[in-house]
């Protein structure tokens, strides 16, 4: 027993004392993360570190739980999706494709194919920008600001993009059962032509300033290993599953609406640390772009409108039963499971955050590390918090 | 030899890296700000008018004070939020003397014709700190009477003022449309750079 445990006030709460069952002599329990009600994101880790080597660790949830689950059973079927908009801020247009999806699945709707497109189109643009917000947030983590800034800058042209065909910045909720809420307009398509070129010449940038720098590449390589077998137990996907050298990617090996007529390649890394995770989040970007400009060559053939006739409103009564549609979203895959007992509002929506499994990856993956590369390992697997609790 | 070449040369190598970095920053620090200072310069106008801020009344074409909306409800009815509160117009009160001559015509048979209420609505607020801006409103009005504003500096110091009448609004918009159009003091950012 170390000295401060001895004491009364430093004894800390349940999950502390909890913790200590199996604790060694000389070490020292703390609690890492933002844990503060009015941080964006409040995680809590409790770490048990040696010196300055982490003996376990284990991350505690629930402080930003907000129901969404439950709220989808007293929400109409269409006054659910804002809901989709706030579960994950970073990559909220693939919680929307993933619950109107199921929707749609149940329902037996076909979605017009202009409609598809757009879909495309703005998801990926939107896995721009979570990755992008991802980049900034992981090398501030580490240490380094200057980065966010530049990524902060591309970003916000992608945002004044999406903020036409959305109205909104951040927590994107314009998927209609049946197609999405406004078409592109032609100012729109041409910002988003524009804007390619301008990214294609900004990536190599990137590279410079941080990919092959000395003191990034230090902290990041060979840290936090989570390999093919790790990633198996915990359910981890998206690119923790890739940098294990898995090529797994629901749009390729599930592919659900378009994405079987574009050519685009799935990044992988066979080095399973963090700077794995990383190389194959920055190598998805160029893929993503790949993927918007063939799907803007294909746009002006694509029949229908940018939402079916006779589109079905908000308070729409799917016949009982259930289905389940899963997307590929910035981190991972993304499962909404709906069932209807023929009402107006779900009887149950389930959602599968993929963060919650790559998180739960981490205390395996901390273990025997110095409290720094914790960080590091952590960042890696981009956690947006809110998307864990849900 | 091979040791020596991967702890002692190749950091040294690797030490370029850094120059490279700082030379980018470098040439970023020496171009113009891009970051707009807000209260001394504002984004351009056309980004602005391309975002959603809450949702307000849309006038009728040759009346701007009197709202399109019928009070057909399905805003109200369809919003996920609660944020949406309309009181419908009643039907005006019957005078004594138009009650006896209704009464007459029904005595004799007579197709009884009561006025109808008028269909814009009395009373329409609107909750802002509620509102998840996810346009179903905008999509369900039948009547085309609602859109996004892009009232986009609205600062606001208590829960109270959030809530917001938007007959008020429509009333204050086509007085500000006949008088002519204020001047904006902070000046454009793009106008400013080129300067």
């Amino acid at each position: 027993m170390s000295a401060y445990q001895n004491l009364e006030q430093m004894k800390g709460d349940f999950y502390t004392q909890k913790f200590e069952a199996g604790k060694q002599d000389g070490t020292l329990i703390i609690n890492m993360g933002p844990q503060h009600p009015s941080t964006h994101g409040v995680l809590r880790i409790v770490i048990e570190v040696d010196g300055e080597y982490i003996v376990r660790s284990e991350p505690v949830l629930g402080y930003l739980h907000r129901m969404h689950e439950k709220m989808g059973e007293t929400q109409t079927w269409g006054g659910f999706i804002p809901n989709m908009g706030r579960v994950d801020y970073g990559h909220p247009m693939a919680w929307n494709w993933a619950y109107v999806g199921a929707v749609e699945k149940l329902m037996g709707i076909e979605v017009p194919e202009r409609a598809e497109y757009l879909r495309v189109i703005m998801t990926e643009l939107n896995r721009l920008t979570s990755h992008l917000l991802w980049w900034g947030a992981y090398i501030l983590d580490l240490g380094a600001f200057t980065p966010i800034m530049y990524a902060f800058d591309d970003r916000e042209m992608l945002l004044d993009i999406l903020q036409r065909p959305s109205a909104s910045r951040l927590t994107y909720s314009n998927f209609r059962v049946g197609g999405v809420q406004m078409d592109l307009d032609d100012k729109c398509l041409e910002l988003i032509r524009t804007f390619i070129p301008h990214f294609r010449e900004r990536l190599p940038m990137y590279h410079d300033l941080v990919t092959e720098n000395l003191i990034l590449r230090r902290r990041i390589e060979g840290v936090g290993i989570i390999d093919e077998d790790m990633c198996q137990r915990y359910g981890c996907t998206g690119p923790v599953l890739r940098g294990a050298g898995v090529a797994y990617d629901v749009r390729k090996d599930e592919p659900y609406s378009i994405y079987d007529r574009f050519d685009f390649e799935i990044p992988t890394q066979d080095s399973a640390c963090s700077a794995g995770r990383y190389h194959v989040r920055v190598a998805e970007m160029e893929q993503s772009l790949r993927i918007i400009e063939q799907a803007l060559e294909q746009l002006p053939s694509a029949e229908g409108k940018h939402i079916m006739d006779k589109a079905p409103k908000p308070s729409m009564k799917p016949p009982a039963g259930e289905a389940y549609f899963a997307v590929e979203g910035g981190r991972g895959k993304i499962g909404v499971y709906v069932v209807s007992d023929g009402s107006k509002v779900p009887y149950r929506v389930k959602l599968r955050a993929p963060g919650f499994s790559n998180m739960n990856a981490f205390a395996e993956a901390a273990k025997g590390t110095i409290l720094a590369d914790a960080v590091a390992i952590l960042g890696s697997l981009d956690l947006i918090i809110p998307e864990l609790d849900r | 030899m091979n040791a020596f070449r991967k702890n002692v040369i190749q950091p040294i190598l690797d030490c370029w890296s850094l120059l490279v970095g700082l030379k980018i920053t470098g040439k970023y620090f020496c171009k113009p700000l891009i970051t707009v200072h807000y209260p001394r310069e504002v984004i351009d106008s056309e980004n602005l008018s391309t975002y959603g801020g809450h949702v307000e009344l849309i006038g009728k074409p040759k009346d701007p004070a009197m709202p399109k909306c019928i009070s057909c409800m399905m805003c109200v009815t369809n919003c996920p939020s609660n944020c949406l509160t309309l009181v419908k117009q009643k039907a005006p009160k019957p005078t004594p003397e138009q009650e006896q001559e209704w009464a007459a015509a029904a005595e004799r048979g007579e197709k009884v014709v009561k006025p109808k209420a008028p269909k814009n609505p009395a009373k329409f607020t609107y909750d802002y700190t509620l509102c998840s801006l996810c346009g179903t409103c905008i999509e369900n009005c039948p009547a085309n009477s609602l859109q996004f504003s892009n009232n986009i500096y609205w600062v606001a110091t208590s829960r109270k003022e959030m809530n917001i009448d938007l007959l008020a609004r429509l009333k204050e918009q086509a007085t500000e449309l006949s008088a002519p159009a204020p001047k904006i003091e902070a000046k454009p950012a793009v106008a400013e750079k080129e300067a």
